[in-house]
This record gives structure tokens, sequence and C-alpha cells, in this order.
């Protein structure tokens, strides 16, 4: 069967508006990601270690506390997008194990720089205190200065260095 | 009054699981589990990122703006990430270089996984090692994590101007990006891209 066409990019917009006022309506929180895996790596870590948990004065930060690292909003909501993100594949036709890159590059060098993209994305996320998520579009819509400075960033960031990957995408 | 549920209540794991279901589709409906469609913004061939983008983000602040007129919501009952001036700056810097290397942000790369991209896998792995290595190396990010805290402060006040007159910039202004973005883009692809 035929891919389906991908969605009015304005009607998603809006959708996705309400969706995020919903989240704050009702949670008193925007939307976000990255601190789900945060909280991941942290209740990792403190697996395998809680001395050394509870020596870091960043992770002591999540794990000396009455309640679990995973027990929070975040963690439930990137479950939900796995989930939401599988559904809408599957209603339109896009489920399908695929490495997706440009036809200059191989497979390879895409995986390659897909896992130092993360890696960026990783420690850039937590020095920021959120992703482009939690950080520049929910910061945005409740007019922080923080969610416009992370926009700019990110996106600024983006178009300066775009020269130099060009191959990688086009 | 608004939030209706408290960070701790259980509830709000059960809201917060179904709000994501909805993130995920609309993020996976829009194309933003296609890394292509989202370096398109970078290049000038695909600009839905900024379309969805601002479009959410005008749609949720005219949302809490009128929510807070009509005497529904108070601005400090919801949260407001706080300006630390470095860390937000250097933290998207960083975050900017690995959306060009990478073609994704944590979002879409959960939504890429989820319909079964590979290198969205492998992207969502790197975002947990990244997170490790934030968290094993914090004393040498401390310093800039923590400097210039500005609290919780508004874009509107650090501009001057009132929240009315910047709400309706900021319209003014995505929709000037809006048209200007199908001139680019016709301009860019005068051949077909197939993702």
């Amino acid at each position: 069967m035929k891919e389906k066409k991908y969605m009015n990019p304005y009607l998603a917009g809006f959708l996705l508006g309400l969706i995020m006022l919903s989240a704050f309506v009702l949670t008193g929180s925007g939307l976000g990601a990255s601190g789900a895996m945060k909280r991941s790596v942290i209740s990792c870590v403190d697996k395998i270690s809680h001395e050394h948990t509870s020596n870091s004065e960043f992770y002591s930060k999540y794990t000396n506390k009455e309640t679990h690292p995973m027990k929070n909003k975040l963690v439930f909501l990137v479950f939900g997008v796995l989930i939401g993100g599988f559904i809408s594949g599957a209603v339109s036709n896009r489920l399908k194990l695929k490495i997706e890159h440009s036809p200059k590059i191989t497979s390879k060098t895409r995986i390659i720089m897909a896992s130092i993209g993360g890696i960026l994305f990783g420690i850039g996320s937590q020095i920021g205190r959120g992703c482009t998520s939690g950080a520049a579009l929910s910061g945005m819509a409740t007019l922080s200065t923080a969610g416009f400075i992370s926009m700019i960033s990110i996106f600024g960031t983006g178009y300066l260095l775009a020269y130099f990957f060009k191959k990688f995408w086009i | 009054m608004i939030p209706f549920f408290s960070p701790q209540d259980e509830i709000t794991f059960v809201i917060s699981f179904i709000i994501g279901i909805a993130f995920g589709f609309i993020l996976e409906q829009a194309g933003f589990s296609s890394s292509r469609k989202l370096a398109g913004v970078f290049y000038g061939y695909d600009f839905v990122v900024v379309r969805v983008f601002f479009t959410a983000a005008i749609t949720t602040m005219l949302g809490l703006i009128f929510l807070n007129y009509f005497g529904y919501l108070n601005f400090s009952d919801i949260f407001i990430n706080s300006t630390y001036i470095w860390a937000t700056a250097v933290g998207g810097a960083i975050m900017g270089l690995g959306f060009i290397i990478g073609g994704f942000c944590p979002g879409t790369s959960v939504c890429a996984l989820a319909i079964g991209k590979i290198d969205a896998m492998v992207f969502v792995a790197g975002i947990f090692i990244g997170a490790f290595i934030f968290g094993e190396a914090y004393p040498i990010f401390k310093d800039i994590y923590i400097e210039g805290n500005l609290g919780r402060i508004l874009i509107y006040d650090t501009l001057g101007i009132s929240q009315g007159t910047f709400a309706f910039s900021m319209i003014l202004i995505a929709l000037i990006m809006f048209w200007g973005s199908y001139f680019i883009q016709k301009k860019i692809s005068k051949k077909e891209m197939k993702y």
C-alpha cells in the first residue's frame, strides 16, 4: 500500500498547540522529551551504583528523593510519543525498518552522523535544561525569555553551520 | 483553578501518557519522523519545521494569554523555565550542531524510532550517552550550568514592551516567515525531492 501524505503543517501545528495547551491546563507544564532520557540514564546509573549517584552533585538531586526518578510526567509522556508515533505510522502505512539518508552518503555514514548528533543533543539538552520541545517550544509558548534564547540558539547554530554539512543532506 | 492536577498526582501520569500519544501522533503525521524533511529547514527545501513549530507555539501562547485574561489562569501557577543565560545559549548551540549533524531532536527521534527508522534508534542511543556524559562530567559543566540565573523572566519584560505588543509582533513575524518560506522553497527545490 502507498504511504499516505503528510498532514497540512498549519493544521498539525494548530493541533499540536491545542495538545500543548491542554498539557499546561491539566498538568501545569508543557511538553518535553529530553527529561525522560535524563531520568532513564539516572535510574540506570543509580541501579548500578547507588553510592556513585549519592556522591554526585548532579545525580543525587534526583536519586536522594522520596520519589523514584522515573516517577515523572515526562517519562510517561515520552512513552506516549512512542505509541502515538507508531499508531500514526500504522494508519499511514509508514511502518518500515530503514535507514533514511541522502543518496550521496552511505547508510554507515548516516549511522555515524546520527550517533554523533544524538550524543551532542544529549549533552546540549542537559546544559540547556531541555530540548527543542521542553526548552524552546514550551518555553516560547509561555513567553519565557529562555524559550526564545533556546530557539534562536538551536536554529541559529543550525543555519550557521548548515553549509559545512550540506553533502550529508542534499 | 489551572492546573487541574499537581505534578505528583497519579492522574497526572495517565494524562501525560495520553498527551504523549497525541503529541507523537501529530509529530509523525506532520512528517517529523523524517530526518531529511526536518533538515530541509536548514537548506530551504522543506519548511515544515518552521510552519508547525511557530503555529503550535502561537496557538498555545494565545490560549494561555486568553485564559489568563479571563481570569482562569495565573502565569505563576504554570511551569515557566528559568533563564540561565549562558546555559541556555551554549546548550542551544550544542543542540543546533547536533541537529544539523543528526537530523533529529529528542522528541522527533522517538517518533521516528517508533516507525522503524534505524538512524533514529541510534540517535536516541546517542542522547542517552550524551546525558550520561553530562552526568559523569558534571563538575566540568557545572559553572556554565548554574551561572547567570535570571529567574523566570518573560520575553516582553526583557524587551521592555507589553505582552500584547509582543504577542502581536510574534504573530506578524510568523506570518511573514510562512509567506517568505514559499518563495525560498520554490527557488531551492527546482527538482522534486523524494524522501
